[in-house]
């Protein structure tokens, strides 16, 4: 058996069309992901128990769905109830408050981890609470969240490979549509296997990153 | 001088669950004394202090600072909780020390110290840093500013922490155990730093197991027990003579366990 380089670079054009949808793709789902996870944190951790429910709610369903059965059913279920998405939104917005479900816990794992007398002394120096969550809390839950959370990324990113079967263009679909035209499938596969490890080192990296960038004397 | 108490507590009830932690607390503590809580473990001292500063919310009963009513608006006979806002209008006139120091680990001794400066003052960098480097020399740890508390001792950490509420100006300030959880040798250094407060004329709310501390410094000894206060007076007659045998028996254990 033989690697024949030439159908990579054939189909290179294909495959990094499909590279860069993955990419902005993923990237716009983390970042939801992230904005939906932090949201879910803090209204849990408000003293209303409407909140915490929902929070709950939203959580439990997130992690109690396979991620396919979330894609289809806002893809093929939404057009039902009137809501019609490209496949690329459905992609976003499906991986975004999946991955927000499971941000939601890394955050609240990180509100308990700040003793509640270090809240106490702001408070009573007047520190409004949406200042001492942004600059009590946030800044010293940071060296504890960053690992998970690029742990979070980089499971959200391979789970995108999924979105090929509502029909993205992105990474697998291009490489599937390339295995369909040469009837080779080790070189495509392996190829695509190459390209998700670098975006995932790009994410490891860029976490180590922000880890060191973040951690202080204490 | 201001003729109106400080502080003025009246018929505090609190309750943890089934527990009744407060049963009636009445105090009243005058612009420039010093007012020492004492009593066991369990008697209510420091859940009276931390509803005296709305930490822990009080069932019944008033807490009047300056005046004001803190922690409910009272409406036709009814009361509800008061807006966070008026809450910390109320009480910005207290400092408040706590037993574990609580300061933020991820800032500098003087980032602690002139955080609420720059975002509850909102003094510019250079003001508020003018004001911090001030407030930790007076507590003399002037050559700590720039390290972080874990570089600190327990003693620096508290006496740091005593500074970030002195820089906010409180009229009254609240030190719940300040030096419990200090290593004895580092005791000295923080009771030094309270009493220097005291000569100045702050006026103080302290609950504490230093004894020698109360006699010296304190206008007012409370004792407490079992969520009542049992006896108050002048140090003298609290500690030389006690009129209740439940005070009796506390000063024998106190003393025991000194000698």
């Amino acid at each position: 058996m033989s690697f024949d380089i030439d159908i990579v670079v054939r189909y290179g054009p294909l495959l990094l069309s499909g590279l860069w949808t993955t990419v902005y793709i993923c990237a716009l789902a983390s970042i939801l992901a992230v904005a939906a996870g932090l949201a879910a944190a803090l209204l849990y951790g408000l003293p209303l128990r409407f909140a915490k429910l929902l929070c709950r709610v939203y959580i439990e369903v997130m992690r109690g769905t396979p991620i396919l059965i979330l894609l289809f059913i806002l893809y093929y279920g939404g057009p039902s109830i009137g809501l019609t998405l490209e496949a690329e939104t459905v992609g976003i917005l499906g991986l975004g408050f999946y991955g927000g479900g499971y941000f939601a816990e890394i955050f609240r794992a990180g509100f308990q981890s700040i003793p509640p007398g270090q809240i106490e002394a702001a408070r009573m120096l007047g520190i409004p609470r949406r200042m001492i969550v942004a600059r009590i809390q946030i800044p010293q839950m940071l060296t504890l969240i960053i690992p998970p959370s690029t742990n979070q990324v980089i499971i959200l990113t391979k789970e995108s490979a999924l979105l090929s079967i509502i029909t993205v263009a992105e990474l697998t679909k291009n490489t599937t549509q390339m295995v369909n035209e040469t009837f080779a499938v080790v070189e495509p596969y392996v190829a695509v296997a190459l390209l998700y490890w670098l975006i995932i080192e790009g994410i490891a990296l860029a976490g180590g990153a922000l880890e060191r960038r973040f951690g202080h004397a204490s | 001088m201001d003729e109106k108490p400080v502080v003025l507590v009246e018929g505090l009830h609190k309750h943890f669950g089934a527990a009744h932690v407060l049963k009636g607390i009445d105090l009243a503590v005058d612009s420039s004394r010093v007012v020492c809580v004492i009593g066991p473990s369990g008697s209510g001292k420091s859940t009276l202090l931390r509803s005296m500063a709305f930490l822990d919310p009080y069932d019944e009963g008033r807490v009047f600072i300056e005046g004001r009513l803190l922690g409910y608006r009272e409406t036709d006979g009814k009361r509800v909780r008061d807006s966070d806002r008026n809450i910390d209008s109320v009480r910005s006139v207290i400092g408040m020390v706590f037993q574990h120091y609580n300061l933020w680990p991820h800032k500098t001794a003087l980032g602690n110290v002139t955080e609420a400066l720059r975002v509850v003052r909102k003094l510019g960098r250079r003001e508020a840093e003018r004001i911090g480097v001030e407030m930790l020399a007076k507590v003399g740890v002037g050559d700590k500013a720039h390290d972080f508390p874990a570089r600190l001792s327990g003693g620096q950490q508290q006496r740091t922490a005593i500074a970030r509420a002195l820089a906010m100006r409180p009229h009254v300030m609240y030190f719940d155990e300040p030096t419990s959880a200090l290593d004895p040798e580092l005791v000295g250094e923080v009771l030094q730093v309270m009493q220097e407060l005291a000569g100045e004329g702050m006026t103080m709310v302290v609950v504490t197991h230093e004894m020698g501390f109360a006699a010296h410094v304190a206008d007012e000894v409370v004792f407490m027990d079992g969520g009542e206060v049992i006896e108050r007076g002048p140090p003298d007659d609290i500690f030389k003579r006690p009129r209740s045998g439940r005070l009796r028996e506390f000063l024998d254990t106190w003393r025991s366990r000194t000698i």
